[in-house]
């Protein structure tokens, strides 16, 4: 299996008002060519900052990548050239942004905005570009005629689709899909993701799927990680954290959700809210409203205990053996 | 037997309409609806963007005013009220809106935002009299004291919500539609609210017509669903049933296309053809036809009405009996 991307010990920090805001906290994680991970948590976790990082977006004066490392097939995507990166997005790491609304360009056609994607990275004439575009359109869903129409003449699903359309243009070996049905209806989400599954499994793309939704994550992801506060709090695959969950946040998102199959009453909603990413609590960041907290958690940063492959950052998983000694 | 124990519904809605006149011509918003909720309970009612719900929550509140059809709460016409009865009845019915950023006044302060209508329906006879209610509003939805003179944007989502309840709740109602409560909330927030608006009913002896497009909250909620498509209902049954069993190929596909957040559940998922048609100047027939895997050629041509198929469950669909 090909390491298709490597991210080691993040910090990204936002700042504001003389406040720092601590998005992204030593945050560690890699993935495999072909393998879709889920990645989820609520808002504010820290999960678009992530994908931004991966893009190397994140832009001064408002935010820093602090510390930390992010590589792409073993290239170092922070010691890339402007001129690198420009090849790198768009080509070999693709993004679906969350508002299809306002993803795509209102004065250009929708052919063309997939034209000058194909028309910048390969090596084609305008018209071969043009003719990339109206096939990719088919690809979606969209008859080619339609490749001269402008965004506002498509319904949010068909614009989901071009958007989609975009990203998968260049056949990128990384997608970064921040939430990409968020927006649509949900006979809707099911026909976009649909697509998306069976375009994402011809050529062997690696998917990063951002999302608040557990369900899914159940039906389109490989392995899962939850985010909290900037970090990965749990992280396996979908058999180990949908059938053994590990970190109590993440078993407080199960918890809270109106499962449609099972018929109790009161729901069991995690208490409390996200904390103050300018001020985030001594220890464990979850331990104000972990119903499992122990003196330990509010004192410690808890370290990363993996079992069989399955990650935790949580004192209750943690070894007897003394682990700092191992750092 | 008593008169009492043979209770008329709180509320009886009879042949919905509301049309809109854009520049293509006629949009059919909400195109003849009939329903009833039962005192104390919820009827939920579902659909997808377009469909009509929001609409019909409207109306009922008179914030849109109908173009045809009867709304009947308490035995008392609402479409007919005139000024003085209307501000009576809105004592009575009240409404929470879907998007707690843009539902409350940026410009007030909560303790002024959950306030306002006791002022202005003269409810409180003293500034005393109008603190304690607030505080009392206030501790009944959850938010704490200190956050009496705060303003909306200090607090998230969730609080902002809240405020938007203690607001319905200020004027003791006995009705309450609940647009799309909990939609721009985080999971574990929407499970906070709804366990406040569960305990409300049951304090209160609310009824409640609970409107979104999510199918997992509604089975929470509602005692009997209504799913609507391009302005009509199409089906109409106690929740247990409904999920169960849904009839209707729309209400099929609807459950189908919910993701389960379980190990192996994947299912056979209905994927709809296409896209919703348009609402304005609608062809005759089945609104859902162009969509649906089941029509036959007279889908397009006659219009399906809503009839009772078997006991309790009500489908508008010409061959509904092929899905029993």
């Amino acid at each position: 299996m090909d390491r298709i991307l490597e991210v080691n010990d993040l910090h990204v920090h936002y700042f504001s008002n003389r406040k720092t805001v601590l998005a992204i906290n030593n945050l560690s994680l890699s993935m495999d060519r072909g393998r879709v991970l889920g990645l989820v948590g609520e808002t504010g976790a820290g999960k678009t900052t992530l994908a931004l990082s991966i893009l190397n977006m994140i832009r001064a004066p408002q935010g820093k990548i602090v510390s930390g490392t992010i590589k792409f097939n073993s290239i170092d995507i922070f010691k890339m050239s402007k001129h690198e990166l420009h090849d790198l997005r768009g080509k070999d790491i693709s993004m679906i942004f969350q508002d299809p609304m306002t993803a795509l360009n209102p004065v250009l056609t929708v052919g063309d905005q997939i034209a000058e994607t194909v028309f910048k990275h390969e090596k084609v004439s305008k018209a071969e570009a043009w003719e990339k575009a109206e096939a990719m359109l088919e690809t979606v869903g969209i008859p080619q005629v339609r490749a001269r129409e402008y965004p506002h003449q498509f319904s949010g699903g068909m614009k989901q689709r071009v958007v989609i359309a975009l990203a998968l243009a260049c056949n990128p070996k990384l997608l970064l899909a921040d939430e990409p049905t968020t927006a649509l209806d949900v006979t809707i989400q099911a026909q976009v993701l649909d697509l998306m599954r069976h375009l994402i499994k011809n050529h062997n793309t690696s998917v990063l799927f951002i999302t608040h939704s557990l369900g899914l994550v159940a039906e389109n992801c490989d392995e899962v990680a939850t985010m909290y506060a900037g970090e990965i709090v749990e992280y396996g695959t979908i058999d180990q954290v949908y059938g053994n969950t590990f970190h109590p946040y993440t078993k407080g998102l199960f918890g809270s959700l109106p499962d449609y199959s099972e018929g109790s009453n009161r729901l069991k909603p995690i208490p409390g809210l996200m904390p103050d990413p300018t001020n985030l609590p001594k220890g464990c960041y979850f331990s104000p409203r972990c119903p499992y907290v122990m003196p330990v958690c509010k004192e410690e940063h808890p370290q990363d205990s993996i079992i069989d492959g399955h990650l935790v950052k949580c004192h209750l998983y943690r070894r007897n053996n003394d682990e700092s000694k191992n750092r | 037997m008593l008169s009492q124990d043979i209770e008329s519904p709180i509320l009886q809605v009879s042949n919905l309409k509301k049309y809109f006149h854009v520049a293509k011509g006629i949009l059919h918003a909400v195109d003849g609806i009939s329903f009833n909720i039962e005192r104390g309970k919820t009827l939920g009612m579902v659909g997808e963007s377009g469909c009509g719900k929001s609409t019909t929550g409207r109306l009922l509140v008179r914030l849109h005013e109908a173009d045809e059809g009867s709304i009947i709460y308490d035995g008392k016409e609402v479409t007919k009220a005139n000024p003085r009865e209307m501000l009576a009845l809105r004592t009575k019915m009240q409404m929470i809106f879907q998007d707690p950023y843009s539902s409350i006044n940026p410009r007030h302060t909560v303790s002024s935002i959950i306030g306002e209508p006791l002022k202005i329906y003269k409810k409180v006879k003293n500034s005393q009299e109008y603190e304690s209610k607030v505080h009392s509003l206030m501790a009944t939805v959850g938010l704490a004291d200190r956050l009496y003179d705060a303003y909306p944007h200090e607090l998230d989502g969730g609080r902002r919500q809240r405020i938007g309840i203690a607001r319905a709740l200020a004027l003791e109602p006995q009705f309450i539609v609940c647009d799309e409560p909990v939609s721009a909330l985080d999971v574990s927030i929407q499970a906070q609210i709804l366990n406040l608006l569960m305990d409300l009913q049951e304090k209160f002896g609310l009824t409640y017509l609970f409107i979104t497009h999510d199918l997992s909250v509604v089975k929470h909620i509602s005692n009997d669903i209504i799913i609507m498509y391009l302005g009509q209902i199409v089906e109409r049954s106690k929740t247990d049933e409904l999920f169960a069993h849904p009839i209707h190929p729309y209400s099929q596909a609807l459950l189908s296309a919910i993701p389960i957040p379980k190990l192996n559940a994947r299912k056979e998922r209905i994927i709809l053809k296409s896209e919703v048609s348009s609402p304005i100047n609608p062809k005759p027939g089945c609104r859902f036809a162009p969509r649906c895997n089941f029509a036959k050629p007279d889908c397009s041509e006659r219009d399906p009405l809503l009839r009772e198929i078997i006991p309790g469950r009500f489908v508008a669909c010409h061959y509904a009996e092929r899905f029993l």
